[in-house]
């Protein structure tokens, strides 16, 4: 199948290979969240509340008294995928996504200045597109913003894939199952950090150099509008309040 | 929008639109969104007079970088970013209305939207008979008779412990146990902190309580000069006082009053008396329902009358 046309040189959803989806966030959709966020990349459509920093539920999970305990949980919707999937929490998958999202977002957290307390991160894919991991991060850092966690950095995600001998940019569903590599990158976005790189699939060293940059390239852009995004969420709150 | 879902027609979308441009439109007039920053944005700074970095910002390479968002306030020498929507930032003094999540030995734990729970002491809290003696372990054991679980109770913060966790105290006759009343939660950004805290509302016989936290209680009002704590009394008349059901229109102006809080902090506005009684008012003046009080119209109305008073305080102020 050819997922790249070499006529026009155009993806099957019409995208150029260097062509993100279309982004859109909202901040503030769970009420009785300390923090909440919706994230859109194309048709993935993802879901992040934040709880916290509370007090820690369960003290024999308190590894540490002097940092805050951070924990995430991902979870897919039933009717997320196209067919209603089965039990969507507790299989490996989630579990492995939520560690990658936990470890992550640990990362950029200021965890010290929060001692002997607790932060909850939920996520759940509304629409799963491919990419959902990268959204997910995406969600997870605007809602830890609205919620006024202190944290080091904006942490965006994308991911990237090779296909037809072209690095694509954010592999929706259909590229992402035919089979070649997809590279995840997770960067703090000033500080020009990698947090997170996974792939799957195997690539020779130059390619995924390439495949990388190009992933990086697409995290700096989402982090441009997310900051966009929290701007304009802050200076709306502040006029509304008044003096 | 977070909590109200509304289903506004085109005119009031249109309508609200302009009242929200106008508000918007009136707060830059006054700068006061030039100084939002957002995670990671560097704040300007003059590099020669020794800044002192605050809370919400941290060193990176030599700049001063945000690690919140919200906007910057500068005092003196002091930079620091005041986030707008997060949890409560205790002070000592403040006055704070909590929940009883559990209840120790010689302690009760309150939950007070904090990053942990704070404590009240039995020797920090008045004994039912009222007077001062050391607390033995019969005390101890009737803990339970003056607070239990999930009541609402009103103290002050006395300190913080070691562990960062809140110190509070509820010795006078104004702190204590609310009953009959209405609990709401709002950011506590909207709560500023003022002299009074306590509002006793004389034309609705409501008393609000503003806690810093950001629990707001709204109750019938309670008499504390001649309050007696009568939790251990056996006599039947004091009984029959604390039995007694609050009247129906008492209920209605607390449902009112609660619907106003309630609205305005979903709109983002600061709390205050005279903005919950002016909301009121205008409520009544404007016949509308209790329950409508959260629909569109009263909503889309709010709006327009705090543009249009912002509008002639900026207009005064010229």
């Amino acid at each position: 199948m050819e997922y790249v046309n070499p006529l026009t040189g155009l993806r099957i959803d019409g995208r150029r290979p260097t062509e993100m989806r279309h982004l859109k966030a909202q901040i503030g959709v769970v009420s009785k969240a300390d923090g909440s966020a919706l994230f859109e990349m194309g048709n993935t459509r993802v879901i992040a509340a934040v709880y916290g920093p509370r007090e820690v539920q369960n003290k024999g999970q308190q590894m540490n008294n002097t940092e805050a305990l951070v924990r995430c949980e991902y979870s897919m919707a039933n009717f997320s995928t196209g067919d209603r999937a089965r039990k969507p929490k507790g299989d490996r998958r989630s579990t492995e996504i939520s560690l990658v999202i936990r470890q992550t977002m640990e990362a950029c957290i200021l965890t010290k200045l929060m001692p002997r307390s607790q932060i909850d991160i939920f996520v759940q894919v509304l629409q799963a597109d491919g990419g959902t991991r990268s959204a997910c991060i995406n969600a997870a850092t605007l809602a830890l913003a609205d919620a006024g966690i202190p944290m080091r950095d904006i942490v965006t995600s994308c991911s990237a894939g090779y296909l037809c001998t072209m690095p694509l940019l954010d592999l929706n569903y259909a590229e992402d199952s035919a089979g070649g590599p997809d590279v995840t990158v997770g960067i703090l976005a000033k500080m020009d950090k990698v947090t997170l790189l996974q792939m799957d699939a195997k690539l020779p060293l130059d390619t995924f150099e390439t495949v990388m940059q190009l992933a990086i390239e697409g995290c700096k852009a989402i982090a441009q509008y997310i900051r966009e995004i929290m701007l304009q969420n802050t200076k709306q709150l502040e006029c509304r309040r008044g003096s | 929008m977070r909590d109200l879902h509304l289903s506004l027609n085109q005119t009031q979308r249109v309508r609200l639109q302009a009242a929200l441009d106008q508000l918007e439109s009136d707060a830059s007039s006054t700068a006061a969104s030039a100084a939002s920053v957002t995670v990671a944005d560097t704040i300007p700074v003059n590099h020669e007079d020794n800044i002192l970095k605050g809370h919400g910002t941290s060193d990176l390479d030599g700049q001063v970088v945000a690690t919140l968002c919200g906007v910057v306030e500068r005092v003196n020498k002091l930079v620091y970013v005041r986030a707008l929507r997060s949890r409560y930032k205790p002070e000592v003094g403040d006055i704070i209305v909590g929940r009883v999540i559990e209840v120790a030995p010689k302690r009760w734990r309150l939950e007070i939207n904090f990053s942990q729970d704070a404590v009240l002491m039995l020797s920090s809290m008045n004994l039912p008979d009222g007077i001062q003696r050391r607390r033995t372990a019969v005390d101890e054991l009737n803990m339970r008779s003056i607070f239990i679980e999930n009541d609402f109770i009103c103290a002050e913060v006395r300190g913080f412990q070691h562990d960062g966790s809140l110190h509070l105290q509820a010795r006078s006759q104004k702190y204590g146990k609310l009953e009959k009343g209405q609990l709401l939660t709002v950011p506590p950004y909207l709560v500023k902190r003022r002299k009074q805290h306590f509002h006793h509302l004389e034309q609705y016989d409501v008393d609000l309580i503003l806690g810093c936290n950001g629990f707001v209680w709204v109750g019938q009002h309670v008499d504390t000069t001649t309050k007696e704590s009568t939790l251990l009394s056996d006599e039947p008349s004091d009984k029959e006082e604390t039995n007694n059901a609050v009247p129906p229109e008492t209920r209605r102006n607390i449902c009112r009053i609660a619907n106003a809080i309630r609205l305005l902090s979903v709109i983002g506005l600061t709390l205050s008396v005279e903005s919950v009684t002016e909301t009121v008012e205008e409520s009544v003046r404007a016949n509308v329902q209790i329950n409508e009080m959260l629909g569109a119209e009263f909503y889309v109305q709010t709006v327009e009358r705090e543009a249009q008073r912002r509008a002639s305080l900026v207009r005064k102020r010229r």
